[in-house]
């Protein structure tokens, strides 16, 4: 994508001229200095203040880079507010909730596209639905289904299961891995019933293998989900000790008590993986973005 | 197609064994079951955790709202209210100011959030270099966990040592109190500066969006509009546009729905409320009514609540499909 070329808004004829190379290298070096300012600035900010002292941070007028430098403050952020056991929580959760995602959603999209039980587009209507409720709306009777499950009467509340089972019934996933399923040859899977396979086997042999790139989309956007998500898992996990938290809503419990240069610093911590894991897999990202549709 | 079909490499030996084995024995036990039983069996046996799963957390939930919120529950005992709850929110003054706050966060939201990426991504699209650069930088905010950026934000608003007061300060700018603003009047100083910062956070999945949009474009719609003799804004506006509005009508309804729940920004920025309750969104209004009042504590009345928002949101995502369904028809025709 990046070099075939493809004409935009501007002919090439135009922008050969030599006026426009020098308009075009004008603003070509505009938007990269502006955009490097407006999208880097704020970071560089939350990396250098975590560094300041607690008074220097909150000095009139905001230094521009710390005069004396305090790595002390991200040594005490971590340990303060345990830091490393909520990257671990925030982990356990993202993986886990991954783990249940694929493994009920790619089975119940696979029965769906493939298996074709009775009522099959019924369930899939009311799956795809469920894409219509913002998950906000629910969030009082979704608290109290999970703080006292109906017929079993478990409560869920302060467990991991109460992150990842809800994040199974996610309609997008099934509307994702359904319409890839579909899009695949019916005549491998049916090769494969031939040579006598059980529909375990050739999910496990057919499906999977060719599926691997909207697997990955999936795969990037629970994690994601998870590790963004504030209110839902505030209210599950929240109020324990040690903590329960995500670092999302760990990092915000801690400012509500400690002086600026701290919050920045345990800010900054918090954001490292993210940046790392984006920076890692940042074309799968982007690719996913565009190719997996649409999620605000 | 036929490389992307490669099997698991295996040694030849064993899945050899195991279909003769196993394949076997499965086989003579399928002659004893109705086929066509087993076939619906197995199928439900791959849906049941899914299915569990849904009706668990979705679909109950929901039939659970709207039941909750005709009840009342007084000391563990649970009866029916009729519309109790639904009076008390509408008496509440607090809701008014809550729905006049979210609508004009989705105005304002709309405002930078769907048109900024739609005009960055445009600018984006004709530059021929730094292309992945670029791209890396709009996303990169969106990849942050949100309360990083959000206390971010709130270090730079601060009214006394913040640093958007010290740029302004430099330039001989009036200062602001930001999120702190008291002022209730349109558009609210408070909730433009949470407004900025979630653009800040978000626009870089809506710009990437329209990227690809734009990139579906076929050449030779602007070849023939220069033909015509248009300028850059004609074609901006009879080729861009026309050729991107399904993605754009869609986006827009999908950021409605998104804005009109919002929460996380201004619970961070202003703790929920701002100052005379400027910042107050309804979905806050619903976290207040079950969880903040912690002796009033009302899920039933929250419930209420989320009916009416439930209701406003899907009039417009009814609206949505009910008005792309007719252009479709209508415009199909022309095209």
């Amino acid at each position: 994508m990046a070099d075939t070329y493809a004409r935009s808004l501007i002919s090439p004829a135009q922008l050969n001229r030599a006026r426009s190379k020098i308009v075009y290298r004008i603003v070509l070096t505009a938007v990269i200095v502006i955009f490097t300012l407006v999208f880097i600035g704020p970071l560089y900010f939350l990396f250098t203040d975590g560094l300041k002292s607690t008074q220097e941070a909150i000095a009139t007028p905001p230094t521009l880079y710390p005069h004396h430098l305090h790595p002390s403050s991200y040594v005490r952020a971590w340990n303060e507010f345990s830091l490393g056991r909520l990257l671990l929580n925030t982990l356990y959760y993202a993986f886990g909730a991954l783990a249940f995602q694929l493994v009920f959603d790619v089975a119940a999209a696979y029965s769906l596209s493939r298996l074709r039980p009775a009522l099959g587009n019924v369930i899939l209507a009311m799956m795809v639905a469920t894409l219509m409720i913002p998950a906000m709306v629910l969030i009082v009777p979704l608290y109290i289904t999970v703080a006292n499950l109906p017929i079993v009467h478990i409560n869920l509340i302060g467990s991991p299961a109460a992150i990842w089972l809800p994040s199974v019934a996610n309609g997008f996933n099934i509307y994702l891995l359904k319409r890839f399923f579909d899009s695949i040859p019916v005549e491998l899977t049916q090769a494969a019933a031939v040579d006598g396979a059980s529909p375990m086997r050739t999910l496990r042999s057919i499906i999977i293998p060719i599926s691997r790139p909207i697997l990955a989309v999936v795969s990037i956007f629970s994690l994601v989900a998870v590790w963004k998500d504030f209110l839902w898992p505030l209210l599950v996990e929240g109020g324990y000790n040690p903590p329960r938290e995500t670092l999302n809503v760990g990092i915000w419990v801690a400012s509500q008590t400690a002086p600026e240069n701290m919050v920045l610093a345990a800010s900054a911590i918090a954001a490292v993986p993210t940046v790392v894991f984006f920076l890692i897999f940042q074309r799968n990202i982007l690719a996913g973005l565009t190719a997996g549709g649409i999620r605000g | 197609m036929a490389d992307l079909v490669t099997l698991p490499q295996t040694p030849g030996s064993r899945p050899a064994r195991r279909r003769t084995g196993a394949g076997g024995a499965r086989r003579s036990s399928a002659h004893s079951l109705n086929p066509r039983l087993r076939r619906h069996l197995s199928a439900y046996g791959f849906l049941i955790g899914g299915v569990l799963c849904f009706a668990l957390f979705s679909w109950y939930p929901m039939v659970r709202e709207f039941i909750m919120s005709f009840q009342k529950s007084q000391l563990g005992v649970t009866s029916w209210a009729g519309l109790a709850n639904y009076r008390r929110i509408f008496n509440d003054p607090t809701f008014w100011t809550a729905w006049r706050n979210t609508l004009e966060f989705t105005l304002l939201a709309l405002l930078f959030g769907f048109a900024v990426p739609f005009f960055v991504a445009i600018l984006l699209n004709e530059l021929r270099h730094a292309k992945g650069y670029l791209r890396c930088l709009v996303y990169l905010p969106v990849m942050l966990p949100p309360a990083s950026a959000l206390l971010l934000f709130a270090y730079f608003y601060d009214p006394t040592y913040g640093l958007f007061n010290d740029i302004l300060h430099t330039l001989h700018l009036p200062t602001s109190q930001w999120v702190l603003s008291p002022g209730t009047r349109w558009p609210t100083a408070a909730m433009i500066s949470v407004v900025i910062a979630a653009t800040w956070m978000n626009m870089g999945g809506a710009t990437l969006i329209y990227l690809a949009a734009l990139q579906n474009i076929p050449g030779e719609l602007y070849e023939a509009a220069e033909l015509d003799g248009a300028g850059l804004f004609r074609k901006i506006r009879y080729v861009t546009i026309p050729q991107t509005k399904l993605i754009l009508s869609m986006l827009l309804m999908l950021q409605i729905i998104a804005t009109m729940q919002m929460f996380v920004e201004a619970f961070i920025l202003d703790g929920g409320q701002g100052v005379n309750n400027n910042t107050e969104s309804v979905v806050y209004l619903i976290y207040q009514y079950a969880f903040a009042m912690s002796s009033a504590s009302n899920f039933n009345a929250a419930a209420a609540l989320g009916v009416v928002l439930l209701v406003v949101l899907g009039i417009f995502s009814g609206g949505y499909v009910w008005l792309t369904r007719t252009r479709d028809h209508l415009s199909r025709p022309r095209s």
